[in-house]
């Protein structure tokens, strides 16, 4: 519906930040010794940057909308890694079968149990551990990382303290080869996760009335239900959605890696929190374009001077807030 | 004349402080009750308190015949309360349209009441799918207005609606009020500007200290100078 009316004014996107990803490749270009070492550092900064987005996505909503900086989101990324991997070495089979459809039959319902899983606990966890430290921070970020450490304790009993293996589905090793340049296939797969995520919560967010009821509270949570609507419940939904993405990029994080851990979360942590607070606190949007700068930086210094890459990433953080304190998408708050 | 909202020995703390000690006051069926009173008087704590953004930690609230003290916020709203906080409480990152069909609980935003509100504010109409943090001060307070007014509503409860606003949007403002009188929404507005309050209050009560010091008819209240000087003291001065 809209009103009768001509040339009305209308809102315009802020495309600076946007430009912030072609302008940190294109100065990278001349640093990297050839094209094809760049194409291939690009498509693995892209795809790193996408998982994180996946990961961090949750985070920043639950931040934005209950005002809770949940330190214990990694444990929701490990257990979401452990539980697919249990799955995928339960279906040894399809998995190692040089067949992709039969490689994403065997994923499909790891993915679907590691987010199962990671959302069934991340209720839990709002309701027993976050709900009685709302509005008290200090008390949140100790409560959230004892809960992170006790979460990781129970892996150790659960899954053993060994790093665990997690080979990749058979179709999706190796690499697309284009003349000189070589892009992993299972990188290319995580960019259009990463896509299908994205589009997934902007679509949610901009076109249904929970996207629109989430953004109002992340803005003004007590005029949302001044309006008659009990926000809590968009809470609790939002705070298990994002256990549950964060589960996902689990599942994602650990095949890149190979491997899973009792700590990769708490690791995946550090770039996570410089993503949240690039993109803006609460930003979905912004929030994916400081995980694509954050994935983009780590693999062109990481190639460069590998001394120096998570260092990169916190001086990213750094001239970014100096140019945008609050992040390159900054949400109104009350 | 009936009461659709009564407080009846309303008391609220907020931490350690007593703000509310003891409010009683009613506001009747269908008329347009000015709530006045000087900074700090607890004229803001009296509506969030209805509003059940802060619980009242005695004394009872009746709303169209039912206590409501005690109630969570949005259970309140669902009575048929609209609220306009002093700060407007717009939310700045959606367009007017989103702020609007938020408001709309019941559904799609009707089209003959969209019509009926762009008539009091059509401003609304051309900035439409501008976000709303893009509007002025005015624009915002008509905003909040209109949302609060997007479906119908039983009562409407307004914190200082004037405030910081030009005296050109004032005069649109009263107008805009008279039209919502007509409408048959009751009213219930906190306000600092006797100017305003005079030129649109049917019945009004005064607070000082947290307590109700004053009630009865506008007229009674405007015809009386020294009465005024009396209650309102320095913030009537400032409008005059």
């Amino acid at each position: 519906m809209s009103p009768a009316g001509q040339a009305l004014p209308v809102a315009r996107l802020d495309k600076v930040p946007l430009a912030l990803i072609p302008v940190v490749a294109l100065a990278a270009l001349p640093l990297i010794p050839s094209l094809p070492t760049w194409i291939t550092l690009t498509a693995a900064g892209l795809a790193m940057g996408m998982m994180i987005f996946i990961m961090a996505s949750g985070l920043t909503l639950v931040f934005g909308l209950m005002d809770v900086m949940n330190f214990a989101h990694g444990a929701f990324i490990t257990i979401g890694a452990y539980v697919a991997t249990s799955v995928l070495l339960a279906l040894a089979s399809p998995v190692q079968a040089d067949s992709l459809w039969l490689n994403l039959a065997a994923i499909a319902p790891a993915i679907l149990a590691a987010m199962a899983v990671a959302g069934a606990l991340g209720l839990a966890f709002e309701r027993v551990i976050v709900r009685p430290v709302y509005g008290q921070h200090l008390k949140q970020i100790l409560i959230t990382m004892g809960g992170l450490i006790v979460a990781e304790q129970l892996i150790l009993v659960i899954w053993g303290p060994d790093i665990i293996a997690l080979p990749k589905p058979a179709a999706l090793r190796g690499s697309f080869v284009l003349g000189d340049i070589a892009v992993e296939k299972y990188r290319v797969l995580a960019v259009f996760v990463g896509l299908a995520v994205f589009a997934a919560m902007f679509l949610v967010l901009s076109r249904t009335r929970v996207g629109l009821l989430i953004r109002a509270g992340v803005e003004d949570s007590e005029m949302v239900e001044s309006l008659g609507y009990r926000i809590r419940r968009v809470f609790v939904g939002v705070f298990a959605a994002g256990s549950a993405l964060a589960g996902l990029g689990g599942v994602m994080w650990a095949l890149y890696q190979e491997t899973v851990n009792s700590a990769m979360g708490m690791q995946v942590m550090i770039l996570i929190f410089i993503v949240i607070i690039i993109g803006g606190l609460g930003s979905v949007g912004g929030c994916f374009i400081g995980a694509l700068l954050v994935g983009l930086v780590a693999n062109y210094v990481g190639f460069l001077a590998p001394k120096i890459a998570l260092g990169s990433n916190i001086l990213l953080m750094v001239l970014v807030l100096l140019w945008r304190p609050q992040g390159l998408y900054p949400v109104a708050k009350r | 004349m009936s009461s659709l909202l009564a407080l009846a020995g309303v008391n609220t703390h907020i931490g350690h402080y007593h703000i509310l000690q003891g409010v009683d006051f009613a506001v009747p069926q269908g008329g347009l009750t000015m709530l006045l009173g000087r900074n700090g008087a607890g004229k803001t704590t009296c509506l969030r308190t209805i509003m059940g953004l802060w619980k009242a930690s005695a004394g009872r609230i009746d709303f169209d015949g039912a206590d409501i003290s005690g109630r969570p916020t949005p259970a309140v709203a669902q009575l048929g309360i609209g609220y306009v906080p002093e700060s407007m409480g717009i939310f700045a990152g959606l367009t007017v349209r989103e702020n609007l069909a938020l408001a709309a609980r019941s559904g799609p935003i009707d089209a003959r009441r969209l019509d009926w509100l762009f008539g009091l504010f059509p401003a609304l109409k051309k900035f439409w799918q501008l976000p709303a943090g893009h509007l002025s001060g005015g624009q915002k307070q008509m905003l909040a207005i209109a949302r609060a007014m997007i479906e119908p509503r039983k009562l409407l409860l307004v914190d200082e609606p004037t405030k910081g606003l030009a005296p050109a949007i004032i005069a649109h403002m009263v107008e805009a009020f008279r039209e919502l009188k007509r409408s048959d929404t009751t009213i219930l507005l906190v306000e600092q500007n006797f100017n305003f309050a005079r030129a649109l209050g049917d019945t009004v009560a005064v607070m000082d200290s947290g307590r109700i010091v004053h009630s009865g008819s506008m007229a009674e209240l405007a015809g009386d100078e020294a009465l005024q000087h009396k209650l309102l003291g320095l913030s009537l001065d400032a409008h005059q």
